[in-house]
């Protein structure tokens, strides 16, 4: 993070504003990936353009500054340009998160014409059989990559996200080439979460132990080895009196059912703004509240833990293996690969 | 005396965050916070209306400072601006921006 960032972010906290929002509009998608974490289906009856705009509005007069619009696939509903356009008319900076591939010239121009920051598209592998395997459609590796050619063709940065799984544990430096000819930004995701509905099953398909430790001693995917793999600091009130990460304190999202969440990856309802508007929610809801108030020394477990000055302990996946306050397994295991310290060690 | 006139453009991100402006540029991706009085000039800059007039009403009615020595410093910025796509500068009035919220 530049220090310029971070220092909004800081400034952001102070007055309580919502600096980054991911709105997802729909949940249908036209893939079906092995390891996505929604239901597809629109059984609730997805915001209307009208309920969208109005959102908007209120996002804008609420702060919000970076409006992630993602989904299920966003593309797959015929309002997407247009509530892209009325994002921009109020002058968010949008990323649009899309497996692309209903992106063609005049999508990708469009896009371009509406001034959208960053288009962010997932990719598995450089190999078709594998990238086709994971998201269950003949022919997504090509048409997903004729669309970042398109995208960059029009001068958008593109970033492609390489998420990390068994099925393609090998092939990220093969995307990463990919990318790179491409002329995109590259991002490795080595984390597979639970469905939002929390059931864990997928989370079966997430690398093993070794795996990731290759990962993490890889310096073209972490960077600095020294700085990435070293042990965490001691321990002192200021750790312990600081939050995991920015959701629910300048962040946050919004189900295409309006449901209100500190983050897309913690599913704690907290208010929905078919029926309440959104400054109220962000500034009232008791679940919002309840995760503001949290710090590192009321965590049972992590704050007896030595790693957890450097611990990139989601709050959200903790909360859906039953416990806001409890530990993430997942990032447990990511500090353990990561130092070689063992977990939980009393100080 | 020549003038110049500012616009906003449409290709950034802006949002105001505790009475001074946050802005990303789209063409570079470039981060600038403007101060109060950056941000009185970037809200005023409309096309049409003279940078010696928005620095007279924006900056010199709420700072004791000369309006030459107030204009240049308005004009450095708006040059800087305007380097990374977030001002257009023109010697003529151009057509109206829409308003930042």
């Amino acid at each position: 993070m530049s220090s310029l960032m971070a220092e909004l972010e800081a400034r952001a906290l102070k007055l309580g504003v919502p600096l980054s929002v991911q709105l997802d509009v729909t949940y249908r998608c036209n893939e079906r990936c092995v390891h996505c974490y929604l239901e597809h289906h629109d059984d609730r009856g997805e915001m209307t353009t009208a309920e969208i705009r109005d959102l908007l509005n209120q996002l804008a007069q609420a702060g919000v500054f970076f409006l992630a619009v993602s989904g299920g696939e966003p593309l797959l509903r015929p309002d997407c340009l247009e509530l892209i356009a009325a994002a921009r008319a109020l002058t968010f900076n949008v990323k649009l998160k899309t497996n692309a591939i209903l992106i063609g010239q005049d999508e990708a121009q469009r896009l371009r014409a509406l001034g959208v920051e960053t288009v962010q598209t997932s990719i598995y592998s450089h190999r078709a059989e594998v990238h086709d395997g994971i998201t269950g459609v003949g022919g997504s590796l090509e048409r997903s990559l004729a669309a970042i050619r398109f995208l960059k063709a029009e001068g958008l940065k593109v970033t492609v996200t390489c998420v990390l799984m068994q099925q393609n544990q090998g092939d990220h430096a093969g995307v990463r080439q990919l990318a790179a000819e491409l002329g995109a930004g590259f991002t490795l995701d080595p984390t597979i979460t639970p469905y939002l509905n929390g059931d864990r099953s997928i989370v079966a398909l997430n690398i093993s132990r070794d795996d990731l430790q290759q990962v993490f001693r890889n310096p073209d995917l972490v960077g600095n080895l020294e700085e990435f793999c070293a042990p965490p600091p001691p321990v002192n009130d200021d750790i312990l009196d600081g939050f995991p990460c920015s959701a629910g304190h300048s962040a946050c999202y919004i189900s295409p059912y309006g449901d209100v969440y500190p983050c897309v990856q913690f599913p704690l309802p907290s208010g929905n703004v078919r029926g309440q508007k959104f400054r109220d929610i962000w500034r009232n809801s008791p679940q919002l509240k309840e995760v503001r108030s949290i710090r590192a020394r009321d965590l049972p477990i992590c704050s007896q833990c030595g790693h957890v000055g450097s611990c990139t302990r989601c709050p959200g996946l903790a909360y859906m293996e039953g416990n806001m306050r409890g530990a993430s397994s997942v990032d447990c295991e990511k500090a353990f690969v990561r130092t070689g310290i063992p977990l939980a060690k009393p100080r | 005396m020549s003038d110049k006139y500012i616009a906003r453009s449409t290709e950034i991100a802006a949002r105001l965050l505790g009475g001074e402006m946050m802005i990303m540029s789209a063409v570079d991706s470039t981060l600038f916070t403007l101060n109060e009085t950056a941000t009185a000039i970037w809200n005023a800059a409309d096309g049409v209306t003279p940078l010696r007039e928005i620095v007279e009403h924006q900056v010199c009615q709420e700072f004791e400072i000369s309006p030459e020595a107030a204009y240049q410093d308005a004009l450095s910025l708006v040059e800087e601006l305007a380097k990374h796509g977030i001002l257009l500068v023109s010697d003529q009035p151009t057509a109206p921006q829409e308003p930042t919220p």
